[in-house]
């Protein structure tokens, strides 16, 4: 059901969304998004070898932060503004626990916005992927 | 990378050069594809009637999504499939690439049959100290995107950190 202003306040959690892309995952969001790094894909790739592994693209995960907010507002709201910071790398078959928080729900210029900090904790529940958005109710 | 890497003048010239404008496509297979490769179950991603009884022209763009570069050979990167040349870019000798972060604001939605023409300037050049890597050299870059009726529908800034 499309979320309503009324329904959440500041310090809801959005429900958690778990993600654990395998390389197939990654080749077919290579496929939607257009990134061919062969550093998603190519663990012969030397910058793959020198890392030790192929590493989950960071535009990926920062998809998978909309999928999570989208998932939450189902269309009952729009998003306004989504960024996040790739600080850690997070490798093909581990877990991600996505996850978010409202931390400002205000009117601004008529319009019903809030704010969310975001995350994806890796299986060892550091957060390699901080982010924020905010989200608009309309007038 | 290499020993005292240097933001140099020649480097700093590119910053501000607006590039040449590119198309990004908007269709119900490439949001499709987009959808698919993140993972979505959301019917309104996939199903045209599903996304309009959720109040969209079409399907829409899952967010982050900004459509798919006309791909030409030749003209188009072919590894990150976005335009060869966008604008004089930095020359900085650097041959390896990570992405530092993304930031994008909406203005309006984006929907399937929409045609998007995206221009980009370097907006900053920085050089951060990273334990794995080494001296990087952080190129934020400024993306703007205007629709086929002129209205700018999302701005992007990106963070390339070479090394």
């Amino acid at each position: 059901m499309p979320l309503s202003w009324d329904s959440f306040k500041e310090g809801d959690e959005l429900p958690v969304l778990k993600k654990a892309p395998g390389v197939t995952q990654l080749v077919k969001y290579a496929a939607g998004g257009g990134d061919f790094n062969p550093l998603h894909h190519d663990f012969a790739f030397p910058q793959s070898k020198a890392l030790g592994s192929i590493i989950i693209h960071g535009r990926f995960k920062y998809a998978a932060l909309g999928e999570l907010v989208s998932n939450w507002l189902d269309h009952g709201g729009r998003i306004a503004k989504l960024g996040c910071q790739y600080r850690g790398m997070d490798l093909p078959e581990n877990e991600m626990t996505l996850g978010g928080k409202v931390v400002k729900k205000y009117e601004e210029g008529g319009r019903k916005l809030a704010d969310l900090e975001l995350w994806v904790n890796n299986a060892k529940g550091k957060n390699t992927t901080p982010g924020s958005a905010t989200v608009d109710f309309g007038a | 990378m290499a020993e005292n890497f240097e933001i140099t003048k020649e480097m700093e010239a590119a910053i501000g050069v607006e590039s040449d404008p590119w198309t990004y496509e908007v269709t119900t297979t490439s949001v499709r594809a987009f959808a698919r490769g993140v993972g979505y179950t959301d019917r309104v991603y996939f199903d045209v009637d599903a996304a309009k009884a959720a109040g969209y022209r079409s399907l829409p763009c899952p967010p982050t999504y900004l459509g798919t570069a006309v791909f030409i050979p030749g003209e188009s990167n072919d590894t990150f499939s976005g335009p060869k040349n966008t604008g004089p870019g930095v020359k900085h000798g650097l041959k390896n690439v990570l992405d530092g972060g993304t930031e994008t604001e909406y203005f309006a939605d984006i929907c399937a049959g929409d045609t998007l023409t995206a221009t980009n300037q370097v907006g900053d050049l920085q050089l951060r100290e990273s334990k794995t890597t080494g001296t990087m050299l952080i190129v934020t870059t400024l993306t703007t995107c205007t629709n086929q009726d002129g209205v700018v529908v999302a701005k992007q800034r990106g963070q390339g950190l070479f090394y």
